[in-house]
Order: C-alpha cells, then structure tokens, then sequence
C-alpha cells in the first residue's frame, strides 16, 4: 500500500465517493458555526467597530487564497515528476477557486477598508500583492483553457505554476520595498491577529477551518468532475480505434 | 552493418497509440520507404525517432549525432538569401562549407537570390541542400517529394541515390512512387495500434481513467 | 550559437522583421500621455520614469510573439531541436536577439524621449541604468511566455496576460532607481535588487522556455 495508489484515476474516484460526503458535512457545519459566531455572538470591539466582522471571510478567504497556489505547485510538481493524471487534474480544479478566493479578499478588504481608512483601494503592498497573484490566477487558468491537448496543458501550466510561483513571492517583496520607499512610515498596518482577543480569535479559528474543508470538497468536486471529462474523452477515443 | 534498427516501438499521438510492435533495421547504403494510409502515423513515427516526442515502448538504437530530420516545411526563412539560409545549418551542425551543397544540388546560380523567390522545387532542392550539409549520415525524411514535379523527383531521387553510394542511408515516408526501385518499402497499416481488448499494448495515456 | 544570433538579427532587420516597430510604439506611448494627463511640466517630470517605464515594457511585449511563432511555423523550430545544440542554448540566444533589437534600442532612446516628458536632469543617467539593467531580464521572462504559447494559434493575447505580471518586480526596481536616483537618494538597494533579478532570470528561466518548447514540439 502506497499513497501513489490514490492517484490512480479509478481508485481516487471510489475513495473519495466516500470521503465527498463527509468533507461537505464538515465544511458546511464548521462555516456555518464559525460564521454566525462571529457574526451574531462576538461583541463588537471599541476602536474597530461593526465592519471588523468581514475578518470571518476576509482573512480565511486570503489564506487559502495563498495556500492554494502553494497547493497548485505542489500537485504541478507531483504531475512533472511522476506522472499522475489526478495530481495535474486536481491543480486545474483548484485554479479558479484560488481565483475566488483571491477576489473574495480583495472585496471584503475593501468593504472593511472603506469605513476603517476611508478609502476602497490603497496601493498596500498587500492590497498590491493580492491583485498580482489574482492576475498570476488568471493567466494560469487561461493557459489550461487554451491548450487543447490536456498532457501537454498540464505539463505548461505546471512550469507556469512554479515560474509564477518564484515571481508572486518576489513581486511581494518588491511591493513592500516600492510602497515604504514612497509613503515612509504612512503603512497601515492589517496584522490583526496579532493583538486580537479569544473572543474573536476561536469564531475565526473554526472559519479558517471551515474555508479549508470547504475548499477540500469543491476540489473534490472539481476534480471528479475533470476525471469524468477525461474518461469520457478516453471512451470516444477508444471508440474511433475500433 | 545495421545504422539504424527499431525493436517493439510504439508511438502515439495526441495521446493516443498509433502504431506499435514496430521493429525493423536500416543499413549503411540502404533506404527504406515507409508507405500507409494517411493517419497511419508515418510523421509520428518519424518524430520519435528524431527525439523530438517520447516513444511509448521500445527502443531505437543508433550511432549518436547521426540523423539528420527534414519535415514537411523546409524551415527556410524567406528573407534570407540561399546562401544565408545554407550557411546557418552548416554553421549550426559545424560543418561550415557549403559549396559542395549547393554544387550537388545545382544551386549555385540561385546562392544570392532571396528564399522566398524560389520556385517550390527549388526551396525542395535547398533543403535538400540543408540534408547534406548536416553532415549526418541517417536520413530521415517527412513528405521529400510534396509540391514536386516529375523531374524535381528524379533529382531528388538522384540526390538520395549519391547519399545512400556515400554509405549513408535514408528514411523516407512517402505517398508518391519516388522512382527509388532499390528501396525496400515497409507498410505501416499492420502495425496500426490495437485497443487493450484485442490484444494491444497495456497502460497507454488515457487507459487510467476506465 | 553566434550563428544563431546572427541569424534573427539578419531577419530582424530585413523587410517584414519588425525591426524598430517597438521603438515607434514607445514613441507613441510617450507622445499620447502628455494628451492624457494635461501638459503642465511639474506633472510630467513626476511620473516620467512610471511612464518610460511602462512604454518601455510594452514596447518590449509587442514583439514576443514572433520569438519562437515564426520559427515554429516554417518548420525551423523543429530543426533547430533536432540539431546539436542545446535548446536552453537556443532560447538564451533568442532571448538576447530580443534584446538587442527591441530592448537596446529602447535604452538609447529613452533619454532622448524623457527630454519630452520632462524627466529631471539628474534622472537621464539613472533611466539608462535601470533599462539597461532591467531589459534583459524582459527579454528572457518574455521569451518563456512566448515558449508556453508558441503552438497557440492565437497566442498573442494570452502571451500578455501570462507575462505582464512576471513583469512587475522588474517594473518596480527599475522605477524606484529612477525616482530614487532623481531625487538624489540612496540608489544602493533598488540597483541591486534590480541586477539580481535579472542575473537570476538570465540564468535560470531559459530551463523553464525549453522545457515549454520541447513539450510543445511533442
């Protein structure tokens, strides 16, 4: 027994017809406590007022935001490297829910930036970050929709995914440097958890939790449904063998 | 002498099996016309053995640096002139002199004038001239004969001829007689890849997802 | 290899190659922002280095199809991979014709079209700097987009989408130079940052083009 096993295409549809149910059970139990905690039973906090709720969507959604491009270049490697269809496949499900999440923090940071600074859109190195790595999403998926071929699709948009990987990194560090070097000391500061209270910290804790599982069972979703298409265009080449 | 010999390959295209069980040799003086249907994949099999696509099963052994590809195009660039073009694949494979090149295949009247206002059979005859200046012995060649006319044809039969009498040897798909009656000629269509159920090879690209 | 360059220089600037349509743009770009923003020259002078900048980047997008698409179209990208050279080898050399016929060019005559935009004296040296040391790291990030869509039939559009955003650390450094180096201030980091970038895009993603093309070619 080896967890490579799973990435055949036929044994990781029977597993996760198992794991599917549950993972949405999961998800939808911990977003929805997590949400309405946060959202109904949180005292609103003196010097931030009613917006600091958006923080139940915004941070989770900017974390897997990140995390799914890392889980992109994870599952591209895994494809380069040896060759499992699933692995590549489950990459291209997750692209454009890294997209969305990506665009879900981007408007929640605004809607909780209008009223906290006044202002929708600040050139924020992490405001700045974000729209980069939503435009890297982007062009990843577009390549994935232009190459008809799905090997030769995967084995470019794996490369594209670690390049682009290397490039999102470093356009953060250059936005940090580009913005300090021009509004010196003027940076607001978004690290909310660092001296934020339990109160709030465990309703988020558990939407954190819920965004990962309800990431989990889209990509599932997702990727049985990349599997089936791909079956589905096996059976039509078979067909035309004969 | 065997140059070139093939043992059980398989090639696919587009991820799907085209041929397979392939086996033959090529030797030294020899040419070997591969005939078959369109689709049969004469230009995939062709490819693999270039390099420029992975084989699915098999092997194919050669002496290393020792083919010479030529595909359907004959990747000349059309505002160069024919020396230019010539000159950059010499200078390419380190071969350097031209001049036997364009004497054999009777270009040397044309040297200056521009790619792109050659005749079809002409640009044929200077990539055929780009054959020769690899330096390489094997040949393999997609489609030589496309847009020629009967007496391009025999030349080019001629040019093939003087290679294979230099001890070189050549690979040709072709649906056209080439007038090479020396050749022997290996038809493709039994070795059309079969599905896993009749027989054919197993683990093939989409095979994984039924 | 110095075939090669010879090679797409030779047909960069023979009828059809393209030669100075990167520059022409440039200047089109420089002469319309002025239309766009009023012609007061205090406004001009601040967002000179943003806009030769971002001409110089577009410039340099407008002629990355044709790196690797005419090649692979005539046949000859499929020789050239058959042929004892090494693809990386190949793509370097690529990337630096690039260079030299839409990269260079930009870096002359930048100076010369800031004297419109009114970029500060002090900034002229400074603007030549930073394009010299950022263009060519365009040229190669360009040519690993044009590696990833050469088998596209209409590439060009995805080719932008794909390599705009390689673009921006580049942007950044290259500007901040320029800003910094006109303001007279501490010019050390951006210079380096710049130069680094680009001797590690120089070195490592011609890998990644070649890997593109071999799986295009496949």
């Amino acid at each position: 027994m080896s967890i490579w096993e799973y990435a055949n295409p036929v044994k990781f549809m029977k597993t996760t017809d198992k794991i599917l149910p549950w993972t949405v059970g999961v998800a939808a139990i911990t977003l929805i406590v997590g949400l309405v905690w946060g959202y109904f039973f949180v005292p609103a906090a003196e010097n931030f007022g009613g917006s600091v709720k958006v923080i139940y969507v915004h941070v989770p959604a900017a974390m897997m935001a990140i995390n799914i491009w890392v889980m992109m270049v994870v599952t591209s490697l895994i494809w380069l490297i040896r060759r499992h269809h699933v692995s590549a496949l489950a990459a291209k499900a997750a692209a454009p829910i890294g997209a969305v999440m990506t665009l879900i923090a981007l408007i929640t940071g605004a809607v909780w930036g209008q009223p906290m600074w006044g202002t929708w859109w600040e050139w924020d190195p992490r405001l700045t970050s974000f729209l980069i790595l939503f435009l890297f999403y982007l062009g990843y998926i577009a390549l994935w929709a232009a190459v008809e071929n799905p090997d030769t699709a995967a084995d470019l948009t794996g490369v594209l995914s670690l390049v682009g990987g290397v490039f999102a990194v470093l356009s953060r560090y250059a936005a940090n440097f580009w913005n300090q070097g021009l509004h010196q000391g003027a940076t607001l500061s978004m690290d909310s958890e660092q001296h934020i209270a339990d109160v709030y910290w465990f309703p988020l804790l558990l939407c954190m939790a819920g965004f990962i599982f309800f990431f989990l069972a889209l990509v599932l979703i997702r990727t049985r449904t990349e599997v089936r298409a791909r079956r589905l265009g096996a059976i039509q080449q078979r067909e035309r063998m004969a | 002498m065997s140059m070139l010999s093939v043992e059980g390959l398989a090639v696919s295209r587009g991820g799907l099996p085209v041929l397979e069980g392939l086996s033959f040799s090529l030797d030294a003086g020899h040419a070997l016309v591969l005939r078959g249907p369109n689709g049969v994949g004469k230009t995939t099999l062709l490819r693999t053995l270039a390099g420029l696509q992975p084989a699915l099963a098999g092997t194919v052994s050669m002496p290393p640096e020792s083919m010479a590809y030529a595909a359907h195009s004959d990747g000349l660039k059309s505002t160069l002139t024919v020396r230019e073009n010539l000159g950059f694949w010499a200078s390419v494979y380190a071969t350097n002199d031209i001049e036997p090149a364009l004497k054999r295949m009777n270009l040397q009247s044309l040297e200056t004038r521009p790619a792109h206002s050659l005749s079809a059979g002409q640009k044929r005859r200077l990539g055929l001239a780009r054959l020769l200046v690899t330096g390489r012995p094997i040949w393999v060649l997609d489609e030589p004969t496309v847009s020629l006319d009967t007496a391009s044809v025999a030349l080019f039969a001629e040019a093939v001829r003087g290679h294979l009498a230099n001890g070189g040897a050549a690979l040709i798909a072709t649906h056209i007689d080439l007038g090479l009656n020396e050749a022997k000629v290996l038809d493709l269509t039994p070795f059309k890849a079969k599905t896993p159920e009749e027989g054919g090879m197993q683990g093939a690209f989409d095979e994984a997802f039924l | 290899m110095i075939a090669l360059l010879m090679r797409d220089l030779r047909l960069a600037v023979r009828a059809g190659g393209g030669f100075g349509l990167g520059l022409a743009f440039f200047l089109i770009v420089v002469t319309l922002v002025p239309f766009g923003v009023g012609p007061e020259g205090k406004i001009l002078a601040r967002i000179a280095p943003g806009i030769l900048w971002v001409g110089a980047l577009l410039a340099c997008l407008l002629s990355l199809d044709r790196i690797f698409a005419l090649d692979y179209e005539d046949g000859s990208l499929d020789l050239l991979v058959t042929a004892p050279v090494p693809l990386e080898g190949v793509v370097s050399i690529k990337a630096l014709a690039h260079w030299i016929t839409t990269g260079l060019p930009l870096v002359v005559a930048a100076p010369v079209f800031g004297i419109l935009l009114h970029l500060p004296q002090g900034a002229h040296v400074w603007m030549v700097i930073s394009l010299l040391l950022g263009t060519p790291a365009l040229s190669v990030l360009g040519t690993f987009g044009a590696a990833l869509t050469v088998g596209l039939k209409r590439g060009g559009l995805l080719l932008s989408l794909l390599v705009l955003p390689f673009y921006v650390p580049t942007l950044i450094f290259g500007a901040e130079l320029v800003r910094r180096g006109a303001e007279g201030m501490n010019t050390e980091t951006p210079l380096l940052m710049l130069a680094g970038i680009t001797a590690a895009t120089v070195a490592l993603v011609p890998f990644a083009s070649a890997a593109a093309i071999r799986v295009n070619l496949r």
